[in-house]
């Protein structure tokens, strides 16, 4: 229990010194949201023929950005923190207006819809051409793939979806070149939405499959190689064991535990990813709006983006340590003695 | 070879408890021997030997480490020697949109200037090598100081360090360096690596700490210990060299990660370009003015050339570390590999 409440506590302080240090970051970053805003402020008084008041500007910038430039940075965090966890206040985005929450809110699923479907086919499948792979060790079906997987493994995930979007997309017509479902679609439960969402949502999935394909493979036959050469293997096997029960619990379950922690990282990794991958396929996912909020210096979004990646990651680790005890009971104590 | 250096330096003072005159003698003996067979030259070269060319020549017997040397070796000469060999590219040199295989002198075509794609290709290697070069370096001697240390001090040190890492592990990678990259807006390559890398050392250092975790309980370790050598010295001399297999591995997967980054990054503009040639500026060009992707006809070989590029250099690091990991996680060195004898057989 109390390596539990210790893993507990540790990532939320992880989680919290991110978020600072991505506050610090975006107030240092040159042309911040108040810069911009007064400028463009300034312009537009200039533009339309009238003497910019400054005084009057920096008040509306201060109240449309929630930005105090008199208040010390760690009140300010303070502020912000007190906003997100008691009233789940991320403020609003300085180009659309809309509350940060709520474009999150809508864009997430998307994202995740995405990344979840192309890790999962993607692992399971993996997996399984491992595991095979590891079974006819030494045909030519495995060198085969083993070289096949080395080269999709080489191919940057933007080179395979560009690739992809220009034949399958373009020259083809296959699939649709942008968007997450057919304008006509109403949203809501029908067929013809999810069709439209699957249509769409294919060529996100098959490069983001493509992102980690090849290399699990190849270290999921390497686990079953060593596990199959092992000596309580052999005992296993001369005690009468079924086939079956050698190949799921005792090589398939020792060697997927190296492969698991992995899993769970990876989930970050992709949505990480997400933000070039979205901007290559125009899906408006959390990603899209990254690269938007990024070019229009939208503060707000791009600290709540901040904060949603590392939340992702932080719950995907601290998920894949707290049950990684309970797959493999051999994950020993750290006691050792320093010196 | 760390030893021999130790004993032949404090054999004088070298007093053993209640040891008699006999065993002093033999120690004596065994430093003056090694103090006459090897000379400075002799020893660097047995350095070099041990660290270098065997682990090469270890690495060289299997089929994915040759072949992966040989990419890397054939774009190191690209992005140096290359350089000098092929002129820069000029406008006007061509037919704008030339496809490839039209002419000799231009076999990969050109783009929309009419500059040489084969031109450009080679004059973007050498910033790609820099980003590469600066990532590995930072991220590799960040991540062996951090591992070796906290793995082998254990304790309070270990548990800060470790957290550290935790901490910028979870820290989204590529959102963060964006959002680093968007505020320097760097230009030099160097810098760029260095940023890309930021989130490439935790999992090094994590996996050098379990390793140093397991060697630290090793016998010459603690005879080491027991002796009063320096925490320093067996640091250095006695835990990071069995740790380079390792180190070469996570190096080439860093560079790996820092070009595809890089271009990935200057594919979609969100680096600044300052001019220079790069493999992903001219993939950004190729998509956004070429409209490579809609009519891959007039500008797909501009597009498509950097991607082989791109490609084929990341497969070459992928087999390296691939080859280099099957040949020293099988633990069964070759001994036969090393040109210069085995320190018993010298002693026999």
């Amino acid at each position: 229990m109390n390596y539990y409440l210790r893993r507990l506590w540790q990532a939320v302080f992880t989680l919290v010194v991110v978020i600072a240090l991505t506050f610090v970051l975006y107030r240092m970053m040159p042309g911040g949201p108040i810069e911009q805003m007064e400028q463009r402020m300034i312009d537009e008084a200039i533009g339309s023929g009238q003497d910019p008041d400054l005084q009057y500007i920096r008040r509306m910038v201060e109240i449309r950005t929630g930005i105090d430039p008199n208040k010390p940075m760690y009140i300010e965090f303070y502020e912000y923190m007190r906003d997100i966890i008691l009233y789940q206040d991320f403020g609003e985005s300085i180009n659309s207006g809309d509350p940060v929450f709520d474009i999150l809110f809508y864009a997430m699923p998307w994202s995740i819809f995405v990344s979840v479907y192309g890790l999962l086919i993607g692992f399971t499948a993996n997996i399984v051409l491992g595991a095979v792979m590891a079974y006819y060790e030494g045909s030519r079906f495995d060198s085969g793939s083993t070289i096949v997987a080395v080269v999709l493994n080489s191919i940057p995930y933007y080179v395979g979806a560009v690739i992809m979007l220009a034949f399958l997309s373009f020259q083809w017509e296959l699939f649709p070149t942008g968007g997450r479902y057919w304008a006509g679609t109403e949203p809501g439960f029908s067929i013809e939405f999810a069709l439209g969402v699957l249509h769409h949502g294919a060529l996100p999935i098959m490069s983001t499959i493509l992102i980690g394909f090849g290399g699990t493979a190849l270290s999921m036959r390497g686990n079953c190689i060593r596990v199959m050469g092992s000596n309580y293997l052999r005992v296993a096997r001369l005690r009468g064991l079924s086939d079956s029960r050698i190949a799921t619990r005792y090589v398939g379950r020792n060697a997927i535990l190296p492969l698991y922690t992995g899993f769970m990282i990876g989930l970050a990794g992709i949505f990480g990813s997400s933000i070039i991958m979205e901007q290559i396929f125009t899906y408006p996912g959390v990603g899209w709006y990254t690269f938007d909020a990024l070019n229009q210096r939208d503060y707000p979004l791009l600290m709540g983006i901040l904060i949603f990646f590392s939340t992702v990651t932080v719950i995907g680790v601290l998920i894949a340590d707290l049950t990684y005890g309970l797959i493999d009971p051999r994950a020993s104590s750290n006691d050792r003695e320093g010196f | 070879m760390a030893d021999t250096d130790i004993d032949t330096e404090d054999d004088a003072q070298t007093v053993t408890d209640g040891g008699s005159g006999g065993a002093q003698a033999f120690f004596e003996q065994a430093g003056d021997y090694q103090a006459t067979s090897t000379s400075r030259k002799d020893r660097t070269y047995r350095k070099l030997d041990l660290y270098v060319f065997a682990p090469f020549r270890v690495a060289w017997s299997d089929w994915r480490a040759r072949v992966g040397i040989s990419i890397i070796v054939f774009f190191i000469l690209l992005g140096t020697v290359g350089v000098e060999l092929v002129e820069e590219p000029l406008m006007n040199e061509g037919a704008p949109y030339t496809t490839w295989f039209q002419t000799w002198e231009m076999p990969l075509g050109t783009d929309n200037w009419g500059q040489p794609i084969h031109k450009m290709l080679v004059h973007s290697t050498p910033a790609i090598l820099k980003m590469a070069l600066a990532g590995v370096l930072f991220a590799v001697g960040l991540a062996i100081v951090i591992g070796v240390v906290a793995g082998y001090k254990g304790g309070t040190v270990d548990y800060v360090l470790m957290t550290l890492t935790d901490i910028i592990m979870i820290i989204p990678g590529l959102p963060l360096t964006i959002v680093l990259l968007a505020i320097w807006q760097p230009r030099d390559p160097f810098v760029v690596g260095v940023v890309l890398a930021i989130d490439s050392w935790p999992s090094l250092a994590r996996m050098l700490r379990s390793q140093v975790l397991t060697i630290r309980e090793e016998e010459y370790v603690e005879a080491a210990r027991a002796m009063g050598v320096p925490t320093r010295t067996i640091v250095q001399k006695d835990i990071t060299p069995q740790l380079m297999p390792y180190i070469m591995i996570n190096a080439s997967n860093a560079a790996q990660g820092v070009i595809f980054a890089a271009v990935g990054l200057y594919f979609l503009g969100f680096l600044p370009d300052g001019g220079a040639y790069n493999w992903g500026v001219m993939m950004n060009e190729a998509y956004q003015t070429g409209g490579a992707l809609a009519n891959p006809w007039r500008g797909g070989h501009w597009l498509f050339a950097p991607m082989i590029m791109l490609t084929v250099f990341t497969m070459g690091l992928i087999l390296f570390s691939q080859g280099m990991d099957r040949v020293f996680n099988t633990k069964i060195r070759a001994r036969h590999a090393k040109t210069v004898a085995d320190d018993e057989d010298e002693l026999n």
